[in-house]
């Protein structure tokens, strides 16, 4: 978060890649943990809500990019809200045209897209400040990042409590599902599993750095 | 900062300008909106056709095509432009023969409640099959009653005989624990989810109580449908 630059930032490779590992809004900024418990119990559902969060994310940005310089402070939030509400609204139709059957697994939280900090929080802190083209790279980037961690979330849930991934049947019919991983509970172990892997990689990257640093600095 | 706070001091934003803005954002809001819910409205009401289809010719076996009536004060009428009673669908073979009909029953659930579509034969006066429209029972527990093989098998041909007196059932149907079954009637429930498995049975036997009776009275209307 400190990295964020208040000039404009030049768009790189960095600003997409950003939102996928250094900022990941899960694993790192742990944004968004309503939909990454509620509906990660299975990986269609993590994906579905992934991309429909990222669609949410990358247009309701890159209106308030655009509109930047004619939004008054006092007014921000509300424009905001708005603006997020629209896309919001937007996606709940579309998925209801794609699949009922997938809009009932999602239930509210396709709304709640409306309350997820994740997005209001890059309109705040980037979209408000930035170009339109480092908006759209950057908000693609961050929605990605959400995506693979549901998916992260989905996938194991899915495998370990119901036996299955994207519906298919994995194993045989002397499987036991080990159902809690679909239940509440089950998402947050995945969670705290997952965390403590993303934190011990980060830490050992970090601690490889320092190292490398010292050896440097000795020379 | 402090360059921006002393000029928000020396030049405040004047009204109008907030007004504009947030005007002219809930204008685009509006428009899009609209537009989107214009274009997918199709699609969603072919969605929820659809669905209902499926449903319903899976709990109605041998039938192809549907006609929709509705019960309004015991008796059974095609359905007009706006819903005035209780729906109720009826299907027919490729010969226009009935084959049975569907109709809506709900009862509280372990978690919410669970909403069910149910097949009645008036031939053979029983129950040919459900279809779960709505729940939110634990998975691989009380969501089993949508898909385990010894429950479903109970609606194969769950009997719903009317009572002489054309009041209510002859036998209520009634939920009994796992593996002691002997009755037509009964439903043999799924050992741990006894509450999910009772649900079930109640709402079946609430709405066949009502409307078994006026199905079997007003059958003449359902089958002269030509
Ligand atoms: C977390 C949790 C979820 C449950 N979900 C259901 C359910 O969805 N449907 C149900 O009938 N019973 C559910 N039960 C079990 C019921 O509390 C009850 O034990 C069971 O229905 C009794 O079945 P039995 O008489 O066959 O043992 C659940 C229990 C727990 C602890």
């Amino acid at each position: 978060m400190a990295a964020l630059p208040d000039k404009h930032e030049t768009v790189t490779l960095d600003t997409f890649l950003r939102g996928l590992w250094q900022e990941n809004p899960v694993f790192v900024m742990l944004l968004g943990m309503c939909p990454t418990l509620a509906v990660t119990n299975s990986a269609i559902n993590a994906l579905a809500m992934g991309l429909a969060s990222t669609f949410v994310l990358v247009m309701s940005n890159s209106l308030v990019s655009m509109m930047r310089n004619f939004i008054p402070k006092q007014v921000r939030i509300a424009t905001y809200i708005i603006i997020i509400a629209t896309f919001v609204t937007m996606v709940d139709y579309a998925i209801q045209a794609i699949s009922l059957d997938l809009y009932n697994a999602l239930g509210a939280f396709i709304q709640l897209i409306v309350v997820n900090c994740m997005i209001l929080g890059r309109a705040e802190a980037y979209a408000s400040k930035q170009r339109l083209g480092a908006t759209i790279i950057n908000g693609l980037g961050i929605g990605a990042g959400f995506t693979f961690a549901l998916l992260c979330l989905g996938v194991v849930r899915e495998v370990l409590g119901a036996g299955t991934l994207f519906g298919f049947v994995l194993f045989g019919e002397n499987f036991q599902p080990w159902v809690i991983m679909i239940l509440p509970p089950g998402g947050f172990f995945v969670l705290g599993a997952w965390l403590l892997i993303f934190n011990w990689f980060r830490d050992r990257r970090e601690q490889a750095e320092r190292d490398l640093a010292e050896v440097q600095n000795e020379r | 900062m402090s360059t921006t706070d002393t000029q928000s001091v020396t030049q405040p934003t004047p009204a109008f300008n907030m007004l504009r803005t947030l005007g002219l954002v809930a204008t685009i809001s509006g428009l899009l909106v609209v537009l989107s819910y214009r274009i997918t409205l199709p699609m969603i009401e072919h969605n929820k056709q659809m669905a209902i289809e499926r449903a319903l010719f899976k709990v109605i076996p041998g039938a192809i095509s549907r006609k929709n009536f509705e019960i309004v004060n015991n008796k059974i009428q095609p359905s007009g432009d706006k819903p005035q009673g209780i729906a109720l669908y009826a299907g027919y073979d490729a010969n226009g023969q009935l084959k049975g009909v569907a109709l809506e029953a709900a009862a509280a659930g372990y978690q919410d409640v669970i909403r069910i579509l149910y097949g009645y034969d008036p031939y053979c006066q029983c129950i040919r099959g459900i279809e779960v429209l709505k729940m939110a029972e634990t998975p691989g527990i009380g969501d089993k009653i949508n898909k385990d093989r010894n429950f479903v098998k109970n609606f194969e041909a769950l009997e719903a005989r009317p009572h002489a007196s054309g009041k209510g059932l002859q036998n209520a149907i009634v939920p009994v624990k796992h593996g002691s079954k002997t009755e037509p009637w009964q439903i043999d429930a799924i050992s741990g989810a006894t509450i999910s498995s009772t649900a079930v049975a109640r709402m079946l036997n609430d709405a066949s109580q009502q409307y078994v009776p006026i199905i079997i009275n007003n059958l003449s209307v359902l089958e002269n449908q030509e």
